[in-house]
C-alpha cells in the first residue's frame, strides 16, 4: 500500500529533510533538539486537527482536549498504575479516540459553527475535570517528574523516538489523505449536501475522520509526555486548542504539509520572540492579519500555488 | 417505477406541493412542466429525501420510500441533479466524478488505498459521455456555467442510478446550449439504458423531447399525460398558458 501511495520524487524532500533531522542532535546544542522535538509533537498535534479543519471542513475548536486526554491518560498510568509503559503508550491514543468518538457522536448532528460552539462546550467539560478533580489529575498543579525509562530517557534518545513516530504517523496521514475516504472527505468539506445525494452516510464518514483524528491527537499527548515528562490542565484548555487552530490557517488549510510549517513558525516565535517580550502574541496578531489580506492560503499553500503556475509556465514553453 | 401519490409539503403556511401525482415507468423520459413556483423542485426533493413530506407516499421499485434520508434513497437507485450547480469546487472534474462512483462501489470507507488507482474506467467513461474528458484536470470550480451542469449531471450518473432526476437540466443556458444538453440527456437515456425524470419551463424542449409530462400548477397535479394530450387539454393552457396559443 505505501509504494502505491509514494513515488520517488515525491519522497525526495521528505526523506532529505528525515536525514537532517537525524543527523542534527549532536550538531546543535540542547536546547535545539529540546525545541524541535516540540515542534515534530505539536506538528502531529496540529497535523490531526488539520485531518478534520482543512480536508473535513468540520468546525472541530477545541481539538487540544484529545491531546491532553492522551497526554493525561499515559501520566496517570505511569504514575498510579504500574502497568508497563507500552500498554501506556498504546491505550492512550485509543482513550482519546474514544473520547473522540463520544464528544464527535454527538458534534457531527449539527453543522459549521454550532458544530464548533457545541465542541467547545463538551470539550471544556473534559478540561474542568482534568482541572477540578485534585485528588486524581493534580489539579492546576498538574502531574511532573512522570518517569520515563532509560531508552527513552535523555534529551536525544526522545528526540530521535518522537522523529520516528512522527514520521511513521505522518506517513499513514499522507495514505489516509490520498486514499477514497481522504477524498470523500474532502467532497465533504466542499459540499456535504452533494455528497448525501451521492449517497454517502455524511455524519458517519465525519464521525469517523473525528475518531482517526483524535486518535493522533493522543499519540501526540504521549509524546509531549516523552518530551516534557509532565502534564498540567493547560494542554486542554481552549487557547491551545484556538493555538493549533492558528498553526492550521498559517501553513495553510488545504494544503497537506502545511500545519508542519504552521507548528514551525508557532513555536520558533514563542521560544524565540519570546525571549525578548511576554507579548510574542502581538506580533503573531501581525502575522495573521498579513496572513489573511496577502496569504489566504496559508504559507505552504501560497508556496506551493507559485511552484505550480512555475511548473505549468515551464510546460507551456516546452510545449512551444 | 416510480409512483408519487397525493404528496404535500408546506413551508409554514405556504403550501409548496399540496397533493402532487405522479407516475414513472421504466425507460421513459418524463418532464414536470409548470411556472415558477408551481413546487417542481420541491417534489423533487421531497423524491429524493432532501425533504421530508408532510403526507403522501414516494414508491419506488414497489418500495416505500417516503422520509428515507437522501443517502439511503440514492442507494436504492435514484441519482439527481441540482438546479444550481452542485458541485465540489476545490476538486478536480475527475475528483467530482470518482468520489461519486467510489460512493456507488462501496469504496468510500477505504483508508489504505490509493484513490488514485481506483475507479478510473468508470470515471473515464463517464466523462468522456458528458464530453468534459479533455477538462479532467482542471478545478471543478472554475468550469464555465454550462461545464459545471455537465458536470453537475456526470456526479449523478457515478451512482449508476437507474432512474435519474434532473432538476431544470438547462436553467440559465442559450439557446444552443439547451438544445445541445436535451441532445446529451436523450444520449445517456438511450446508451445508458436510465430512466429519467426532469423539469423545464423551456416548453419546445419538453413538448419534443419527453414521452410524458405533468403539469404542476400551485403545488398540484393538473394532468399528466402523452405530450398531444397535454397540449390539447384546456386545463392547462388556462392554468399554464394563460390561454394564449399552445406552442
Amino acid at each position: 500500500m505505501f509504494r502505491d501511495v509514494f513515488n520517488l520524487k515525491s519522497l525526495v524532500l521528505p526523506a532529505a529533510i528525515f536525514i537532517v533531522l537525524l543527523i542534527l542532535p549532536p550538531i546543535i546544542p540542547r536546547f535545539y533538539t529540546y525545541i524541535l522535538a516540540v515542534i515534530f509533537v505539536t506538528a502531529l498535534v496540529a497535523m490531526s486537527l488539520n485531518m478534520v479543519v482543512g480536508h473535513g471542513g468540520l468546525f472541530q475548536f477545541h481539538h487540544g482536549v484529545f491531546y491532553g486526554v492522551g497526554a493525561y491518560t499515559l501520566a496517570l498510568m505511569l504514575t498510579k498504575t504500574s502497568l508497563p509503559i507500552w500498554v501506556g503508550f498504546v491505550a492512550s491514543p485509543i482513550i482519546a479516540a474514544l473520547v473522540g468518538l463520544l464528544i464527535g457522536a454527538f458534534c457531527v448532528r449539527l453543522t459549521r459553527l454550532y458544530f464548533g460552539m457545541l465542541q467547545i462546550s463538551l470539550g471544556s467539560l473534559i478540561w474542568a475535570i482534568a482541572f477540578r478533580w485534585y485528588s486524581v489529575t493534580g489539579g492546576s498543579d498538574g502531574i511532573h517528574g512522570i518517569p520515563m525509562p532509560s531508552f527513552i530517557g535523555s534529551s536525544t534518545s526522545s528526540y530521535y523516538f518522537i522523529l520516528v513516530v512522527v514520521a511513521i504517523c505522518l506517513m499513514i496521514l499522507f495514505v489516509i489523505f490520498k486514499s477514497p475516504f481522504g477524498a470523500t472527505l474532502q467532497a465533504i468539506r466542499d459540499n456535504p449536501d452533494r455528497c448525501e445525494a451521492i449517497g454517502i452516510n455524511v455524519r458517519r464518514h465525519q464521525l469517523i475522520a473525528i475518531v482517526i483524528a483524535t486518535f493522533f491527537a493522543g499519540i501526540a499527548g504521549v509524546l509531549f509526555v516523552v518530551v516534557e515528562g509532565s502534564v498540567f490542565p493547560d494542554l486542554l484548555f481552549w487557547v491551545f486548542s484556538l493555538e493549533i487552530f492558528i498553526m492550521c490557517l498559517l501553513g495553510g488549510w488545504f494544503t497537506f504539509a502545511g500545519p508542519i510549517l504552521g507548528a514551525a513558525i508557532m513555536i520558533s516565535l514563542r521560544t524565540f520572540v519570546g525571549i525578548y517580550t511576554e507579548y510574542w502574541t502581538l506580533i503573531l496578531g501581525v502575522i495573521l492579519i498579513l496572513l489573511i489580506f496577502f496569504l489566504p492560503e496559508g504559507v505552504w499553500g501560497y508556496i506551493l500555488e507559485k511552484f505550480s503556475s512555475q511548473s505549468k509556465e515551464e510546460i507551456e514553453k516546452g510545449s512551444k | 417505477m416510480l409512483r408519487v401519490e397525493e404528496i404535500h409539503k408546506s413551508f409554514d403556511d405556504f403550501k409548496a406541493v399540496n397533493g402532487a401525482n405522479l407516475t414513472v415507468e421504466k425507460g421513459e423520459l418524463v418532464a414536470v412542466i409548470g411556472p415558477n413556483g408551481a413546487g417542481k423542485t420541491t417534489l423533487f426533493n421531497l423524491i429524493t429525501g432532501q425533504l421530508k413530506a408532510d403526507q403522501g407516499k414516494v414508491i419506488f421499485n414497489e418500495e416505500d420510500i417516503s422520509n428515507l434520508p437522501p443517502y439511503k434513497i440514492c442507494k436504492r437507485g435514484i441519482g439527481r441533479s441540482f438546479q444550481i450547480a452542485n458541485i465540489f469546487p476545490r476538486l478536480t472534474v475527475f475528483r467530482n466524478v470518482q468520489v461519486s462512483v467510489f460512493s456507488q462501489q462501496g469504496k468510500s470507507g477505504k483508508l489504505f488505498y490509493p484513490a488514485e488507482k481506483l475507479a478510473l474506467e468508470e470515471t473515464n467513461s463517464i466523462l468522456e459521455n458528458v464530453g468534459l474528458l479533455d477538462k479532467a484536470e482542471n478545478t471543478a470550480g472554475s468550469l464555465a456555467h454550462g461545464d459545471q451542469r455537465a458536470l453537475e449531471v456526470a456526479i449523478a450518473l457515478g451512482n449508476k442510478p437507474e432512474l435519474l432526476i434532473l432538476d431544470e437540466p438547462t436553467a440559465g443556458m442559450s439557446p444552443e446550449e439547451t438544445t445541445a444538453t436535451i441532445e446529451l440527456i436523450k444520449r445517456l437515456a438511450d446508451s445508458r439504458e436510465l430512466t429519467i425524470l426532469f423539469c423545464e419551463h423551456d416548453m419546445e424542449v419538453v413538448f419534443n423531447a419527453a414521452q410524458s409530462i405533468m403539469v404542476m400548477h400551485q403545488g398540484l397535479t393538473i394532468i399528466q399525460g402523452e405530450p398531444d394530450e397535454v397540449r390539447n387539454s384546456s386545463q392547462v393552457q388556462e392554468c399554464y398558458l394563460g390561454g394564449a396559443e399552445p406552442c
